[in-house]
């Protein structure tokens, strides 16, 4: 028997591949109607944490109660809710733990804060090495000069 | 010899900022719940095997255990002996939070097991455990007579927990 490649043949195949292709970078495939709220879905469900996997965004995880968050989300955005509010509603239920980048607020100041006071302790030590080396250098030179000079 | 001091302070102080942080890391499997303390959140849900609905305030005024189970669950399986105890010595009624279960498998579950819940609301699509802040089954939730969360046990209960943790609360002693 002979086989036909026939162009439908081809137009099925990228089909299909291009399904798998969809399949394997959403685990949701719901789109909400509004472009703008489906963007800020794709960025919330992305900054809150599966509770069940811990590593995992809402948005990357196949478990149930992922599913139901996401749900959640969606339901939270369609009836109008603004990001912090939505980001409240949940932290209120399951702590800043769901939150993966974690809120300003007097218990996390200092993670906040750290890095930029170890970058100005790091610059002003570093500053204060290379003015002395640079001190040495200068009368190291002047030495120099006055050797020659003799 | 002093240039020494301040960068070999610097280094002692973050050896210990991390151990402290190393002993105090919280047990990555128990998040601490943010409803304790506060007042347990109402719902109302169709009771298992049953027409009728019920109503968590309708518990005001009395203790009692949120015990969220599913057949689908493992250590669930592993608790039922334990629930069946509690029940037995009649201290705090256990009210019987089936999560996205199935009914059939529910009620053959508490045939086959016996039943240590008061009653049994169905939570078959998850919004009542999204209430709660529930991320894994069994979770054991403590309410007290003014309708307040006063703890929250995740996983399997087990004797120590219960002596503990629970009846102590129970009996006004924590």
């Amino acid at each position: 028997m002979r086989i036909h490649h026939q162009p439908w043949t081809a137009v099925l195949l990228s089909l299909l591949l291009g399904l798998s292709m969809t399949s394997a970078f959403a685990i949701d495939p719901i789109e909400l109607a509004d472009p703008a709220l489906q963007e800020r879905y794709r960025s919330l469900t992305h900054e809150l944490r599966c509770m069940q996997c811990q590593n995992q965004s809402i948005a990357d995880s196949p478990v149930g109660l992922a599913g139901d968050l996401r749900r959640e989300v969606r339901e939270l955005l369609e009836a109008g809710k603004s990001d912090v509010e939505i980001r409240d509603h949940l932290s209120a239920r399951y702590g800043d733990f769901i939150l993966f980048r974690p809120r300003w607020s007097w218990r996390t100041a200092w993670l906040w804060l750290t890095p930029a006071l170890l970058l100005a302790l790091g610059l002003f030590v570093a500053v204060r090495i290379v003015r002395q080396r640079a001190a040495l250098v200068d009368q190291a030179g002047d030495n120099d000069n006055e050797g020659a000079g003799r | 010899m002093n240039r020494f001091l301040l960068p070999a302070g610097i280094f002692a102080a973050l050896v210990a900022l991390l151990f402290v942080g190393i002993q105090r890391a919280p047990n990555k499997s128990v998040i601490a719940s943010p409803l304790i303390g506060k007042p347990a959140p109402q719902f109302e849900l169709p009771v298992l095997g049953s027409a009728e609905t019920f109503a968590n305030e309708s518990m005001g005024g009395r203790w009692y255990l949120l015990n969220v189970w599913g057949t689908w669950c493992a250590e669930c399986r592993r608790e039922h002996d334990m629930l069946l105890e509690i029940a037995s010595r009649g201290e705090v009624p256990i009210v019987g939070l089936n999560w996205k279960d199935d009914p059939a498998a529910a009620q053959q579950w508490l045939e086959q097991l016996g039943n240590p819940y008061v009653i049994i609301p169905a939570d078959r699509e998850g919004r009542v455990a999204i209430d709660w802040g529930v991320y894994g089954a069994p979770e054991t939730f403590l309410i007290d007579d003014r309708g307040i969360v006063r703890y929250k046990h995740v996983g399997a209960l087990h004797p120590l927990a219960w002596e503990s943790e629970f009846l102590p609360r129970i009996r006004g002693v924590k």
